[in-house]
């Protein structure tokens, strides 16, 4: 059982939280202009990152707010956690493959 | 919203509800442990949802009505009239007994709705969605332990905090009312099996205990 510090709430169990997938996907500015196989990318095509990995959670069973993780997949530490809308936190002036934002 | 053209007499309608444990009341009497730990509903109180920004004008109005929103996880707000929890960063559950709802005389909902007015944000009549339970004694602590794995030590959780979590695997919020004492809303459907739920919690305590 993963013990998770939600901004709001603090310190819960798992079980309170689902999962919501990479994070720093962005919506397509222009979604009309894309071809099928650009738009098949955005909505079905993640990373699949062996270690350290940014990805969207929700305390469904408490506050109901979306927060970002930086979570190794790996061992499951959880190296962050930081607000929707903010940059992954570690980053470098170059942007690692991957991350679109 | 659906106006009826002749309001409901409260005493009919008063007769024709049935609230989401009452199959359970004998069960909840003979399941208490006098002195020791006491399960009981209480049914058909008024609950409000509110979403708004604390900050803006809404939410100061709105504030004024039920005497404060809370400001973080964990606090309540009240001025005896209604309580109010904090659900999340702008969203609140206010309670109240069920005399302040409107269809039983009271005014609760209107006030709230007339609150808000038209800037954005929610006011929705949640009465039926939970019900609520009330835990007591000296055991209750012992008995909520064994399916919520908040910190419920009075050093982390006073008397006066109210928290969303999952008891017994089902979403609830808990708020301790006093120092043995808690009050649980489970969402209508969760009730039977909390109920059940806390009553198994609870048998051991009717045994003499082992040395
Ligand atoms: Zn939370």
């Amino acid at each position: 059982m993963l013990l998770i510090s939600c901004p709001n709430c603090g310190p819960r169990d798992e079980t309170e939280f689902h999962y919501g997938g990479q994070a720093h996907v962005a919506y397509p500015e222009n979604p009309d202009a894309l071809t099928d196989r650009q738009w098949a990318e955005y909505l079905f095509y993640r990373d699949n990152t062996k270690g350290a990995f940014a990805e969207r959670w929700v305390h469904s069973t408490g506050c109901r707010q979306w927060f970002n993780m930086l979570r190794d997949t790996v061992s499951y530490d959880i190296q962050a956690i930081y607000k929707m809308g903010e940059p992954r936190p570690g980053m470098n002036a170059t942007t690692p493959e991957g991350a679109t934002k | 919203m659906a106006e009826t053209a002749t309001p409901a007499n409260p005493e009919t309608l008063r007769a024709a509800r049935r609230s989401p444990a009452s199959h359970l009341a004998p069960t909840f009497e003979s399941g208490s442990v006098a002195g020791t730990v006491a399960l009981t509903e209480i049914p058909f109180q008024t609950m409000v949802g509110i979403r708004v920004g604390r900050a803006s004008d809404a939410g100061a109005r709105l504030a004024s009505v039920t005497g404060g929103l809370p400001a973080a996880c964990g606090e309540i707000s009240g001025d005896g009239r209604a309580t109010t929890l904090w659900l999340g960063p702008e969203e609140f559950l206010v309670i109240a007994p069920e005399s302040a709802h409107d269809s039983l005389g009271g005014d609760l909902v209107r006030a709230l709705v007339e609150a808000l007015g038209d800037d954005p944000g929610q006011v929705v009549d949640l009465s039926a969605n939970r019900t609520t339970f009330e835990l007591s004694g000296v055991r209750a602590r012992d008995v909520l332990e064994k399916g919520c794995s908040l910190d419920l030590h009075p050093r982390a959780f006073r008397t006066g905090t109210a928290l969303a979590t999952e008891i017994g695997n089902i979403p609830a919020i808990l708020l301790k009312s006093g120092e043995d004492s808690f009050r649980i809303f489970p969402r209508a459907s969760f009730a039977d099996f909390l109920g059940r739920w806390l009553l198994d919690g609870m048998r051991e305590f009717a045994s003499p205990e082992v040395p």
